[in-house]
């Protein structure tokens, strides 16, 4: 990496169901506010910004241009990057480029959603062929609901296991979350009283709908040491886009493009031992049954392992690696921004101002995106430029 | 979506026609509604006001543009003004014209705001409107809380 | 800036319908670019590809052209936005140190949705949207209203048409080759005063593909990299009423960006071509402005003196520009692709005798909103 990349400021809405308070530009500047805030900036100091969401949420075309009045872009340079579901992660990813190249050097993300303005899962369908696909695949919960079916017979593991997930990261976004969009406490009695979506997926399985914004100031080592008292430092970035057609990927129990995109991320950033050298991990987890599926693609337990891993409690707050303080996108899921609140939470998480969600003395922090279609996104953030 | 297959012709290949259709519900926010409530019950444009840079926009929105800081300030702005450029749209484009073509659009600059208002061009002779020209809003009876509460702008003394 | 070689360029014929779906033109322009570096997939370490949802009616569009790109394989993005901000975005990622050959593909296919619909979905929901406004009749506001500020004629304009539509001839990709002239123009059919039907860009299909690489990888694997020297991007207010639409400020300040980058004190001496995104014929004087070859409401004077020809001083869209070939996203991307050609000396009988340094230019929204600028040189 011939430019090291640090992120200074990281900005989020109250994330709610509906926020019709706002238009989606007022919905964009309270994040972008509250970025530089928490940066002390100002939108002089920032020098390109990058945006992202999912366009048939919203219908409106060409964001990067009609969000200008909300991101503060002005007369800059604004691009917009858009993947799906890691939207907000690749718009995060996109920012590190623009700092790693050596192009800018303070550069804002802005991932965001209003899902309020539409049928979440019937715009999500036009993801699908048109010609083969579209009629029969039901949204992103389809897919998710057969590779848990897979993992279950596989590996023995149960809706019991995926319930103890849905309970972590609804009470951490209860306990310690004040921006979170879901804040009740549950219980895996509830969980598994609940009805079902798409089985094994029941409702409180799943992730809400939410609208709601979070903003990011990227920054170069410059900036970085002229602003931030303690910079989160991007070791390691991976973004990988296996899958295209959802029937290539049923019956699969596991997620190889998280697998590859982590790989990617961890060579970069130099993690060997991933369950060792990760303090807090918010992980992009989108029915509770991926965080008992998916962990071994990230390297945190062995093939199989999941429900062992979840059942161990290493994962909840207080254990050896805690996931989601935050309560992760199973309590808000504001589709463009929920991406890259994972890299804004871990980031926050190592530079020692998450507040309550905090994880003491969390150094070294591991982010995921996931999108609808199978692909996935890893960002390493660390409070150190790198590792020992 | 029922899907279809029609045969192109003698390039073999298949056309699938289909339709996205997806429903949506935006929101105009405080600042919108505030300033739709204005026209709708009062037939009166207001704009927000940036306390750096003094500009007033219409549409009002709610952080000014340049300055990035936030508006508090509303200021009503005159339903008269200048027409700063136009065209007459002369072909159609079914489900997203507010009306049959040829129909007249421009940019009016509205005393006392510092932005244009684009809007559509009423009781005008369509080879007869020229930049400059000084408009007036007319307002429909039956308001709504829309844009089209301003049913078109006419030019003045017509 | 260090260096980024462009080492590979494909682009399909521009058709009104091209048979071909989505990921087929994809792939033939990613294999095309691929011969043409002598260079296979696997040598491609990451990708980005340019999809939008609206052009290719999916959500998360750069979904049909993974494969068919390689982008399966490695990592990858997708922008959204014209292709100049696909290659920008390329050229970062190699800048970064962490990739070394980047593929970028941009494809759309008009024919397969109503353009203007899609266009106005620029359009502010709210507020906006509901006058029909679309790409064409809003640029038709910024026609007139330069017309009115500069007294730059349709006259003036139509030369443009006529010229570009003329160049064409000489593009095997070209959409429309034409014989015009001023006066068929100025007759063509008024879409939206003061647009004729000859001053607009036809809606074509199409793709292009371009591969990057880091400097030692783009001088030990090809003979002829044409160097990325500057790049700029700025966006301008967003409505159109926030604007003065005669003016080009977001393009003058990407554009000095670009020649800062490039080491360019003079444009109009020290650019051999240009390429620019001129969507309708009115755009073309206007960039011209906004990247400095001439002062500001001077561009029409240099249309009439013949500089902008392919024998004058400084030839613009000797490809033909967009106004013969226009797949939206892709069209700036092919701006690129054109320039490379150029600089190569490989533009056959489009060629602009001995160009070193060129410029290519994309836009970005309604009216040219937002503006992309490259300089490359050989």
């Amino acid at each position: 990496m011939k430019n090291r990349v640090s992120i200074v400021g990281v900005g989020q809405t109250h994330h709610r169901s509906k926020n019709t308070d706002c238009k989606g530009q007022e919905l964009i500047s309270i994040a972008v506010k509250r970025a530089l805030e928490s940066a002390e900036l100002n939108m002089a100091d920032i020098d390109a910004i990058v945006i992202g969401n999912m366009d048939h949420f919203e219908s409106i075309n060409y964001v990067d241009m009609w969000s200008v009045d909300g991101s503060g872009g002005y007369m800059k340079p604004i691009m917009k990057v858009t993947t799906g579901g890691t939207t907000g992660s690749a718009v995060g990813h996109a920012a590190f480029y623009h700092v790693a190249s050596g192009l800018f050097d303070t550069v804002l993300a802005i991932g965001w959603e209003q899902n309020s303005e539409s049928d979440t899962t019937a715009a999500i369908s036009t993801c699908f062929d048109p010609i083969t696909e579209r009629e029969f695949c039901g949204g992103a919960i389809g897919p998710l609901a057969a590779q848990y079916t897979a993992y279950m017979s596989k590996y023995g593991a149960t809706e019991e296991d995926a319930a103890l997930v849905s309970v972590r990261d609804h009470n951490n976004a209860a306990k310690y979350n004040p921006y979170a969009h879901l804040r009740q406490m549950i219980t895996t009695e509830e969980v598994m009283k609940s009805p079902y979506i798409s089985y094994p997926i029941k409702l409180l399985d799943m992730c809400p709908r939410t609208d709601g914004a979070c903003a990011i100031v990227f920054a170069g080592e410059d900036r970085a040491r002229k602003t931030a008292d303690r910079p989160a430092w991007v070791l390691g970035v991976g973004d990988c886009h296996i899958l295209v057609n959802v029937a290539d990927g049923i019956g699969l129990a596991n997620l190889p493009s998280l697998e590859a995109a982590a790989r990617e991320a961890y060579q970069m950033a130099g993690i060997i031992n991933p369950f060792k050298q990760f303090d807090v991990a918010e992980l992009y987890i989108p029915a509770s049954t991926a965080g008992v599926c998916w962990m071994e693609a990230l390297g945190l337990c062995e093939e199989g392992g999941g429900p062992r891993l979840i059942r161990s409690g290493a994962t909840e707050m207080g254990g050896e690696l805690p996931i989601n303080p935050s309560g992760g996108v199973l309590a808000t899921n504001p589709i463009g921004a929920t991406g890259l609140l994972r890299i804004g939470e871990a980031a926050l998480q190592v530079m020692g101002k998450a507040e309550q969600k905090q994880v003491d003395g969390a150094k070294v922090a591991v982010a995921t995106g996931f999108g609808g279609c199978f692909w996935s996104d890893v960002t390493v953030i660390s409070s150190l430029p790198q590792l020992n | 979506m029922a899907v279809r297959s029609e045969e192109l012709g003698d390039s073999g290949t298949l056309m699938y026609p289909s339709r996205i259709k997806l429903q949506y519900t935006w929101h105009a926010g405080k600042v919108g509604s505030r300033f739709y409530r204005e026209i709708r019950d009062h037939c009166k444009i207001w704009g927000t006001k940036c306390p750096q840079c003094e500009r007033i926009y219409l549409p009002p929105r709610e952080t000014c543009p340049r300055c990035y800081c936030s508006m508090d300030e509303w200021v009503e702005v005159s339903d008269v003004g200048t027409l700063l450029t136009y065209t007459v749209t002369r072909y159609a484009v079914p489900g997203i014209q507010p009306q049959e073509p040829p129909y007249a659009l421009g940019i009016i600059k509205l005393d006392g705001a510092s932005t244009g208002l684009m809007h559509l061009l009423g009781e005008v002779e369509l080879d007869n409107i020229r930049v400059g020209m000084r408009v007036k809003a007319v307002f429909r009876d039956a308001r709504e809380g829309n844009y089209l509460d301003i049913k078109y702008f006419r030019p003045l003394g017509s | 800036m260090g260096k980024v070689g462009i080492i590979g360029v494909a682009q399909t014929k521009y058709r009104r319908y091209n048979p071909a779906s989505h990921a087929e033109m994809a792939y033939q322009v990613t294999r095309e670019a691929l011969e043409d570096a002598g260079l296979t997939i696997e040598d491609m370490d990451n990708t980005v590809t340019v999809c939008n949802d609206f052009w290719d009616g999916r959500t998360i569009s750069c979904m049909t052209i993974t494969e068919a790109t390689g982008s399966h394989r490695v990592p990858t993005t997708n922008v959204e936005g014209d292709g100049t901000y696909g290659a920008l975005m390329g050229a970062m990622r190699i800048l970064s140190g962490l990739h070394k050959v980047t593929l970028v593909v941009a494809q759309s296919k008009l024919s397969e949705g109503i353009p203007s619909v899609i266009t106005n979905a620029m359009f502010d929901p709210v507020y906006e949207r509901v006058l029909g406004v679309d790409a064409i009749n809003s640029s038709a506001l910024q026609m007139r209203s330069y017309m009115s500020k500069y007294g730059v004629t349709e006259e003036q304009c139509a030369k443009v048409s006529v010229k570009n539509h003329r160049n064409a001839k000489a593009n095997p990709y070209a959409h429309l080759p034409l014989d015009i002239t001023v006066e068929d123009v100025l007759k063509s059919r008024v879409l939206a005063d003061p647009i004729k039907l000859l001053d607009a860009s036809p809606v074509s299909d199409g793709a292009c593909a371009i591969i990057m690489a880091e400097e030692e990888t783009a001088k030990k694997r090809y003979s002829k990299p044409i160097w990325v020297k500057g790049i700029g991007h700025c966006a301008d207010a967003y409505h159109l009423g926030d604007r003065d639409l005669a003016e080009v400020d977001a393009l003058a300040s990407a554009a000095r960006r670009a020649y800062k980058m490039a080491g360019i004190k003079n444009p109009m001496k020290e650019i051999d071509v240009a390429e620019v995104y001129d969507a309708f014929s009115y755009m073309e004087l206007m960039w011209m402005e906004g990247l400095g070859l001439c002062g500001r409401g001077e561009a029409g004077a240099m249309v009439d003196s013949g500089l902008t020809e392919l024998g004058g001083a400084l030839p613009i869209n000797p490809s033909g520009g967009v106004l013969s070939a226009h797949a939206v996203q892709v069209a700036g991307l092919a701006r690129i692709a054109e320039a490379v050609l150029q600089l190569r000396g490989e533009a056959n009988a489009r060629q602009v005798e001995g160009a070193r340094v060129a410029l290519a230019h994309g836009i970005e929204g309604a009216c040219g909103q937002g503006h992309c600028v490259f300089v490359l040189e050989n």
